[in-house]
């Protein structure tokens, strides 16, 4: 069971964790490892202080970009489950921006994936942003920072 | 002449001044032909990124008939 969601305004991604395993693995003992990584907004970028950011995506190629990444991941690694979520629209610091979650049997999969879909998301996903600084300029970031994986 | 739908996001909407442009032209074309017919005299800048029919493609691809075609910037997700 996977779930990959888009939203528009603000969401919890610890209560998304819970509702997913309330939903879908009640009653599921397959699994003995769940890796989740949360990125949020900062209030820094490249030295400048930042008060918000728009985040403009492409919905359809969005999705499909998402669902790519997603089961070519379970191709990889034995993953049981995946839960996937996005913000887009007005974001402000300490918002939530990207929830990934891997369930599977071992941890080495649960991490490795769970690294693993965020780092394709990065460089995949067409989510593009914009931030707005202290000083009142805007700027479009230009690059996300690399993946620092050895392989 | 055939239809091809174009579309811009981010700085690249900002640089061309619209978000879609809806097209009656040659096919086929290469996305970068395409972007130079209907972006005259605005360089498309070097780090651009297309995607035809919502999956990425080089900017020598031929576009064909009813294509979505879009034009962007590095991705920044996440």
């Amino acid at each position: 069971m996977n779930s990959i969601n888009i939203h528009e305004g603000s969401f919890d991604p610890w209560h998304e964790i819970i509702s997913f395993q309330n939903n879908n693995l009640n009653g599921v003992k397959s699994y003995g490892a769940t890796a989740s990584f949360v990125g949020t907004m900062r209030d820094f970028n490249e030295g400048d202080d930042v008060v918000e950011m728009v985040l403009e995506h492409y919905p359809l190629m969005t999705q499909k970009q998402l669902e790519s990444i997603v089961e070519l991941s379970i191709e990889k690694w034995p993953v049981q489950h995946v839960l996937l979520s996005h913000r887009v629209g007005l974001i402000q610091p300490s918002d939530p921006i990207v929830l990934v979650v891997v369930w599977s049997a071992h941890r080495a999969a649960a991490f490795d994936a769970c690294r693993h879909i965020m780092e394709e998301l990065k460089h995949k996903a067409p989510f593009w942003k914009k931030e707005s600084l202290l000083s009142g300029e805007s700027r479009w970031v230009s690059e996300n920072t690399p993946d620092t994986r050895d392989n | 002449m055939k239809a091809v739908r174009v579309l811009y996001f981010a700085s690249l909407r900002e640089l061309v001044g619209k978000s879609e442009d809806s097209f009656a032209i040659e096919v086929p074309i290469t996305g970068e032909s395409l972007w130079c017919i209907l972006n005259k005299g605005i360089d498309l800048p070097e780090s651009s990124l297309l995607a035809i029919n919502h999956e990425y493609a080089d900017l020598q691809t031929n576009i064909h008939e009813n294509d979505e075609v879009a034009f962007f910037p590095p991705v920044t997700g996440g």
